[in-house]
């Protein structure tokens, strides 16, 4: 090795802590080589004065907490405040790369919506046994009161979050869908935001594709869904329906509200009376078309789900039957993001599109399956394992950080309930600079981007991209100690 | 507008306004202490426990101290400044979207204010600057409130959420003050008695503008008229009645809405505080005056509750 092949890789400030796994790096090609879309990223990082860097993580930081921008962690007592941590750098998409996400998505919740469609009428994948007709029946999200409704333009998910990972050899896989009351969004929007602010030049000469226009998405796509008895669906009203202020995503619901010029209801603000669904204003009541909702199925109307629920609005499932308001997303459409049918997503696109997957799943063992169950049984210690109904990184067992006694809970759990659990490979997620104390660290890192479905498929070219801040850690929720950083899409 | 969000405005100015004026009365009682003021301390404790509709079960109990800690910080007094800052916080923070985030701001900040004083900490009950700060935090969020937000239907509620509490507020503290009126209300105090009635004047923030118009020369009569009856005074039950139904007058319109009770009963009280001579008021008694014009004021809050924020719906869906 020549002195200056060598001085090259040796790392600089504030690189000096970076280390390299088997994941694949988002940044580097290899050490000290950063890969094209990334060059102009590295040099700011090695020509700016640590003070300055460690300035505007600051001013970050207090123009999320200034904002609100927070969200409530429950446990030890009351529920605390705490900002959503940012990360400052910037993970950045070749354009090309994300044109093929697009499409794979586009594809993905086209077929998400058919199934739904599908499997609450003739139910013909199942006859066809493609999708096994118990698991459909079996699936906690199973709604058989949505059997025989149709819903306004066939769109079950209109409101999408797939979350994506990063294989080793670099292709992108879909981890899970979020198909019920997805999350997240108003954070992509507020990471731009911040970080227009501080990289302003960065930003402009890198050509990012812009996300601000999401909320009018969103706003056009609710728009296009008013429902069969709507008197006039060019002036539908749409409200925002959210849990209340303890929710908390309460700071996302009142965000897009604002963005979107809508209402934000909660269920005591609405009433229904002859199946038509009412707000309660100080001009008296008012009607409601379409209803953005922001609360789980189980929630939404004591008369018909929960009894104890006091976030819902009794009767509001009866006005939807009727043809008198629309729910984004629909009812029900918990069973197509159910972790066991997700492995037959890819037998979904082949069996409505002909067409064969753009993005392929993360492979997935079914423990109902005999053989699937006593390979995972075997290789408890590999593998991640989880409950198919849970979300947000609850229920799950990480082989490789696990304990024997927390493997052998599991593996009573999973002979008890074969059904209730997946297993997957512990995947090497792919890893992503940011901005810890100082230096510059890599941690593991995946994307979410949203998917509108209504009249048209809209996908805003952006993501949240959510980071395991913790040093080795795997898990990005926001409740397990993740955060997120902004997602730039090159134009080119 | 959401009913809910129009109650929340309307109780949250509500809350503020209480919390303004049991500063502001307990910082006057503070200054009159110090100047040693011959007037008995309990006597003083007395009205100002009467003017603040302090229930007669703390009253018994209590010795002065732990009454002021009891009206200021104590968590389980939902009358107290505390409860009342945090409760004002607590109903603008369920409709943020509805308010500019300056007004949020500033409300959030008198909230913590409020809430890092040491619960244990005796002087500062002591201490002018604690009850001052409250009043400041009071006004900021008022001017806060009109210069950055539409002055639209939201508007209207929090105009009409200070001024009922105010009328209730004032109406209930200058009835305190001639219940212990001893000499004929058209003679001059002076003596012992002149520093209380410059006191009564303070509370409202009253004492330097009722100079202006009649002098440092205190007459009951006459202080009576300012608080009650002066038209362009912000302290004053007139203006305040004014203000009411300006803000009653511009809702019904904005909602377009057959609201006519509230306007009618608002307009009834409007013409009781315009319309009578002092000299009239004075010799039917001072105290009947202000209950008519307390329970005026009342059947308004009513009337605003039941056709705004909490109207049977039966009423509406049947048409």
């Amino acid at each position: 090795m020549t002195t200056a092949a060598a001085a090259r890789t040796l790392p600089k400030p504030p690189f000096l802590n970076y280390q390299f796994g088997r994941a694949y790096d988002e940044m580097f090609e290899r050490p000290g080589m950063p890969r094209r879309h990334y060059q102009a990223l590295y040099r700011t990082l090695l020509e700016s004065p640590p003070e300055e860097l460690r300035k505007n993580q600051q001013a970050a930081d207090l123009s999320f907490l200034h904002q609100g921008i927070t969200f409530t962690v429950y446990g030890n007592g009351e529920g605390t405040e705490r900002i959503f941590p940012n990360d400052l750098l910037p993970r950045i998409i070749p354009g090309r790369e994300w044109r093929k996400v697009e499409a794979g998505l586009t594809q993905r919740i086209t077929a998400l919506n058919l199934f739904l469609k599908d499997i609450y009428h003739e139910g013909r994948i199942l006859s066809a046994r493609v999708v096994p007709r118990e698991l459909v029946y079996s699936c906690r999200h199973f709604r058989r009161e949505m059997c025989g409704l149709n819903v306004p333009r066939d769109a079950y998910v209109s409101v999408c979050g797939t979350d994506l990972v990063r294989l080793p050899d670099g292709s992108f896989a879909v981890l899970e869908d979020n198909l019920r009351v997805p999350s997240g969004v108003s954070y992509m929007l507020a990471n731009r935001k911040v970080l227009k602010r501080v990289f302003p030049t960065l930003f402009r000469d890198y050509g990012v594709c812009s996300v601000d226009h999401y909320a009018q998405g969103l706003l056009s796509t609710l728009l296009s869904l008013a429902p069969a008895n709507c008197p006039d669906p060019a002036e539908a009203a749409i409200v925002l329906l959210t849990p209340g202020v303890f929710n908390s995503a309460y700071f996302e619901h009142t965000f897009l509200a604002q963005q979107m010029g809508i209402e934000l209801v909660e269920g005591r603000d609405l009433l229904v009376h002859d199946n038509v669904v009412y707000t309660r204003t100080t001009a008296g009541l008012r009607r409601v078309d379409i209803i953005y909702r922001r609360v789980d199925d189980d929630f939404v109307d004591s008369l018909c789900f929960r009894a104890d629920s006091g976030l819902g609005v009794p009767g509001l499932f009866n006005a939807y039957r009727a043809g008198n308001v629309t729910l984004a997303n629909a009812i029900g459409t918990g069973v197509a993001d159910d972790k066991a049918i997700f492995a037959f997503v890819p037998a979904m696109i082949s069996y409505y599109l002909g067409e064969e997957p753009i993005l392929p799943n993360v492979k997935t063992y079914l423990l109902s399956e005999t053989s699937d169950r006593a390979y995972v049984l075997d290789h408890l210690a590999e593998l991640v394992v989880k409950a198919v109904g849970e979300s947000g990184g609850y229920g799950m067992l990480i082989g490789p950080h696990s304990t024997t006694e927390q493997q052998e809970e599991f593996r009573c759990r999973i002979l008890a309930e074969p059904r209730n659990y997946i297993a997957q490979p512990t995947l090497a997620l792919s890893q992503a600079p940011c901005y810890l104390d100082g230096e510059v660290e890599a941690r593991h890192v995946d994307l979410r981007p949203y998917i509108l479905y209504g009249e048209n498929i809209t996908l805003v070219p952006g993501a949240l991209t959510r980071v395991a801040l913790r040093r080795g850690s795997l898990v990005v929720n926001s409740s397990q100690g993740g955060g997120s950083k902004d997602t730039w899409v090159l134009r080119e | 507008m959401l009913s809910r969000v129009a109650e929340c405005l309307y109780w949250m100015s509500r809350y503020l306004e209480r919390a303004e004026h049991t500063a502001r009365l307990i910082d006057v009682d503070l200054q009159l202490g110090l100047d040693q003021s011959p007037l008995a301390g309990s006597e003083r404790s007395r009205r100002l426990f009467e003017a603040l509709q302090v229930p007669q079960r703390l009253i018994g109990r209590l010795d002065s101290v732990s009454i002021t800690h009891t009206l200021t910080l104590n968590r389980a007094n939902p009358s107290s400044i505390f409860c009342c800052v945090a409760a004002a916080r607590d109903n603008l923070g369920h409709v943020r979207d509805q308010c500019s985030s300056k007004m949020w701001e500033s409300l959030n900040c008198l909230y913590l204010q409020t809430h890092d004083v040491p619960q244990t900490e005796s002087s500062v009950l002591q201490s002018h600057e604690f009850f001052q700060s409250v009043r400041d935090g009071g006004y900021l969020f008022q001017g806060i409130t009109d210069s950055t937000m539409t002055h639209g239907e939201g508007w209207h509620y929090i105009q009409l959420g200070r001024f009922i509490e105010r009328m209730e507020s004032i109406a209930a503290l200058v009835g305190a003050y001639f219940e212990g009126l001893s000499q004929p209300p058209d003679q001059t105090i002076d003596g012992a008695e002149y520093l209380e009635w410059v006191g009564l004047l303070k509370s409202c923030d009253a004492f330097e503008a009722y100079c202006k118009a009649y002098s440092a020369e205190l007459r009951p009569q006459r202080v009576a008229e300012f608080l009650l009856l002066t038209r362009e005074f912000p302290h004053s039950l007139r203006f305040s009645a004014e203000m009411i139904h300006t803000a009653l007058r511009l809702a019904a319109k904005l909602t377009k809405r057959n609201a006519e009770l509230p306007v009618r009963l608002s307009g009834r009280l409007r013409a009781t505080l315009s319309l009578t001579p002092i000299a009239e008021i004075m010799a039917k008694g001072v105290q009947d005056y202000l209950n008519t014009v307390r329970k005026q004021c009342g059947q308004a809050h009513a009337a605003v509750n039941q056709i705004y924020f909490n109207y049977p719906v039966e009423s509406l869906v049947a048409a």
